[in-house]
């Protein structure tokens, strides 16, 4: 195990170096002139080359680079180019609303998913089972966006009963304030997440449900709740689990649509603004952060489900196969 | 005494297809009958439906009564009291029919633990003591190890040794050998056939294969088309086949075997 | 052992073969018809519109009815010519993405299915961080890279679908290279080009069929969401995205504009993955058996 744990960190650490040359020279293919953002319309010439030298886009690609990885670290994320602010703190004051907002809504949409899952696997044939099964099948068609604009309208605009949007000030000081801004946007990601988790919960379920070993665990004498406990949990889970560190790897990422439809003040749309003004260091140090985030993730589901399956073991990466 | 009794057993799908129809034998404690015939021919079905297992979409019509217990339409708390109890059962494939996530020793303890109640390092000698009644060499490292570590022939012992921990009077055997090398096949046979006579077992013997079936059972009964054509002693079965079918499973069950010792004597 | 293909969701239905074949065309025909609806308003959006596309003559927020079978926007452009055309460019985003998906993610899923050790680890790990990675970030980098058009959205979500499709090619590849009888063909000399053609696709097609016709409702699903952030489509083309996001600040005051389009977008991916259903029972030779 701990030779496993060597050869995946080293693993870790060499996707991490690859994605960073990656990231990098696609933000410089980017067209558009950062120093463009730090000066006025109609700067002449020097006023630019100032402001390119001010920032260290004059210099050669290799040097800024080593100069971004001595940055990285000595754990600085960079200035922006637009505000002059470190980005390593803005991103931490963003992901204390990103974060937040994944995990709970993640944690949500499991406890909503397994047991729906389950039920409409066992129960397919009852009304309830294929209920479950059609309302999933609605859910995964619905537009993440919308259904947040629907509960806005719903429980917002109509009810009265949350706020449409936005975060107090002063963020997590606010702690009533808070949690009641984040309610909606937590329900409208669950609902979305749990809708498609249905389906792998169902058929990871169904799998099991056939499966010869619980047949024979019930031909001797186990009824069906000690075999599903003892035999299918573990073995619905292995799928299931590689589905749930993607989606929750992308759901991390991928909170910009709801966050724009909140007006959260998240990682999302602080990458929004960034690839908007061409603003390098805040886009690089998001996805930066962004990758380590997903990386870190998908180590974690491979060594769950390492540890469940013993037949992953011996090879470098669990993933979906 | 009767141990079995199926009578009028009839199995059909939700959409009206039979499956098994209107069949009946019946078996007394000790005694070993096969179930001979091609795939498809509902065998596997009828050892399910003697266990309440049919799958999802197939309903037994008929009466089935397991040591004194009428399976068909009981409730699964009864079912589930009868299984392991009065019969057990080891099936084809042993590669899934063992947990892959779980270590053979407690899988093996399981039905152990539920029969005699025994905990802890008891317990582990009674898997390890389970494991060398089916010869496994060195039942401790197998106890350890997971399913998918061990040979087919292994995990078909280690499936064959869950099945008698549950001590059941009735002992199904669902083409147990079918998935095995020809030369482990031999042993396996030997090893069930051994284990039944000391045990004193009814032996519920399912095969495609007569020369199998009449290794291991005294009685049996060929299915075609879910359809009993015909029962008798597997002896004047083989020796005096009365039905069509019957003398031509026997007469390929003989090209076979002496095309096998064609090749065996050169 | 037990596969799950991420965003292949394996709704598996067992019941009677009978009843199954019913249910399978009910499936296919119920999503035909929907899907089939909406392509039909694209089409006719190509030679007919109730209005033109700037045509702000209707009034604002006019409710429906009074010549607009819809109402009208708050620019006082008519709603359902808006949500005519807006079909088309769902119909375009969905068959552009697709096309960009297979295209590159079968080319790069048959050759990353031939590599061996180490840089089969190397291959599969990559795709699946690039999975992991939204379609939306990649969109966003494109869109600011060239501008916000239909075609910038459509190649970024082709781009990232093709990372999908490429690690399901893989799998299903790996799987049919495994095979006794391609070790067989690969032994008595058969070429490396001749196998994939012969051999190779014909077994995954059906699997991959029903999987890009997934893609195509999350492709239309994703094309929505970057025109919602105003990464799509520009004016005066209504996106249903865009219509959306118009419509949110009016969401009580006049409701049509800020459901309709929502409706009929999931109305659309609803057929499409009826449709991959329904092929998927039909085509999937592996499904066929397992679930008979």
């Amino acid at each position: 195990m701990t030779r496993y744990l060597l050869r995946r960190l080293a693993f870790l650490v060499v996707s991490l170096a690859l994605a960073s040359i990656v990231l990098f020279v696609l933000l410089r293919l980017l067209p558009g002139d950062p120093a463009n953002a730090l000066t006025s319309v109609g700067a002449d010439p020097e006023q630019i080359a100032a402001a390119r030298h001010a920032i260290g886009s004059d210099k050669p690609l290799p040097e800024q680079f080593t100069h971004w990885l001595g940055q990285l670290a000595s754990g600085d994320l960079g200035t922006s180019f637009v505000s002059s602010l470190p980005v390593g703190p803005e991103v931490a004051s963003r992901l204390n609303v990103t974060v937040p907002l994944t995990l709970i809504a993640f944690t949500l949409a499991v406890l909503i998913a397994v047991p729906a899952g389950f039920v409409a696997a066992h129960k397919r044939h009852t009304w309830y089972g294929a209920l479950l099964s059609g309302v999933s099948q609605l859910g995964i068609a619905v537009p993440v966006f919308w259904l947040g604009m629907i509960l806005i309208a719903v429980f917002a605009l109509n009810a009265g009963w949350l706020p449409a949007g936005g975060f107090p000030q002063d963020g997590w000081s606010e702690p009533a304030e808070a949690i009641r801004s984040l309610v909606l946007p937590v329900l409208t990601i669950a609902l979305v997440m749990s809708a498609s988790l249905i389906r792998y919960v169902r058929s990871a379920t169904l799998d099991v449900l056939g499966s010869d070993h619980l047949r024979t665990a019930r031909a001797l004498g186990s009824s069906f709740g000690q075999a599903m406990w003892r035999h299918g949990l573990r073995n619905a889970s292995v799928p299931v689990i590689s589905v749930l560190g993607i989606e929750l790897a992308s759901t991390l990422l991928g909170a910009v649509v709801v966050e724009s439809v909140y007006a959260l003040p998240g990682l999302g749309s602080m990458l929004a603004t960034g690839i908007a003004q061409h603003d390098y260091p805040v886009v690089q140090g998001v996805l930066f952060v962004s990758t380590l985030a997903v990386l870190l993730i998908g180590f974690a589901a491979d060594l769950v489900q390492r540890i469940i399956d013993p037949r992953l073991r011996g090879r470098l990466s669990g993933g979906a196969r | 005494m009767t141990l079995l009794d199926v009578r009028g057993l009839t199995v059909r799908t939700t959409d009206g297809r039979t499956l098994v129809d209107d069949l009946s034998f019946s078996l007394a404690r000790g005694e070993r009958l096969g179930l001979i015939g091609e795939s498809g021919s509902g065998k596997s079905l009828t050892t399910l439906a003697v266990l309440g297992l049919l799958p999802d979409g197939m309903t037994a019509t008929g009466g089935i009564e397991l040591a004194g217990t009428q399976i068909v339409g009981a409730p699964e708390k009864r079912l589930t009291a009868v299984r392991g109890r009065d019969a057990a059962v080891v099936f084809q494939e042993p590669l899934t029919a063992l947990d892959p996530l779980m270590r053979v020793g407690r899988q093996i303890a399981e039905p152990l633990r539920r029969r005699t109640g025994l905990k802890g390092a008891e317990l582990a000698r009674a898997v390890a003591f389970a494991l060398e009644q089916v010869r496994l060499p060195d039942p401790e490292r197998i106890a350890r190890a997971f399913p998918h570590e061990i040979s087919g022939g292994q995990r078909q012992r280690v499936a064959l040794a869950m099945a008698l921990a549950c001590d059941p009077k009735l002992l199904i055997a669902d083409e147990p050998t079918t998935a095995l090398d020809v030369s482990v096949q031999a042993e396996m046979l030997e090893l069930i056939d051994t284990l039944v006579r000391e045990r004193e077992m009814a032996v519920l013997f399912v095969s495609h294969d007569l020369a199998v079936v009449a290794k291991v059972t005294d009685r049996a009964l060929v299915l075609k088309d879910g359809r009993a054509v015909e029962k008798g002693e597997v002896r004047s079965l083989v020796g005096a086949p009365r039905e069509d079918y019957t003398k031509a499973l026997v007469a390929s069950a003989r090209r076979l075997e002496s095309a096998l010792d064609l090749r065996s004597t050169r | 052992m037990t596969q799950v293909d991420v965003r292949t969701p394996v709704p598996a239905r067992k019941a009677s073969p009978d009843k199954r074949r019913s249910r399978r065309s009910a499936t296919l025909v119920v999503g035909c018809v929907l899907a089939g609806l909406i392509a039909l308003l694209a089409l006719v959006s190509l030679i007919w519109l109730p209005y033109a596309t700037d045509d702000t003559s209707g009034g604002r927020l006019a409710g429906p009815g009074g010549g607009h079978l819809l109402g009208t926007d708050k620019l006082g452009r008519d709603l359902f010519t808006q949500v005519m055309t807006g079909s088309r460019i769902a119909v375009e985003a969905g068959l552009g993405s697709v096309l960009i998906a297979a295209g590159l993610g079968i080319t790069l899923g048959v050759l990353a299915a031939f590599a061996q050790g180490w840089l089969d680890d190397t291959v599969s790990a990559f795709l699946d961080i690039l999975i992991a990675f939204p379609t939306l970030l990649l969109a966003m980098l494109i869109v600011a890279a060239r501008s916000a058009t239909l075609g910038s959205a459509v190649l970024a979500i082709g781009l990232a679908q093709s990372a999908v499709v490429a690690r399901l090619v893989r799998i299903l590849v790996k799987r049919v290279l495994a095979q006794d009888y391609i070790t067989a063909a690969r032994t008595s000399g058969t070429s490396w080009s001749r196998t994939v053609v012969a051999h190779v696709l014909p077994n995954i097609w059906p699997t991959l069929v029903v999987n890009l016709a997934l893609q195509f409702g999350l492709a239309v699903l994703a094309e929505a969401g970057l025109s919602y952030l105003g990464l799509g489509a520009p004016p005066p083309n209504a996106s249903w995205g865009r219509m959306l996001q118009e419509a949110q600040a009016t969401f009580t005051t006049a409701p049509v504009g800020a459901l309709a389009p929502g409706i009929l977008l999931v109305l659309l991916v609803i057929g499409v993955n009826l449709i991959a259903d329904g092929l998927r029972d039909t085509l999937d030779p592996a499904t066929r058996k397992r679930r008979a």
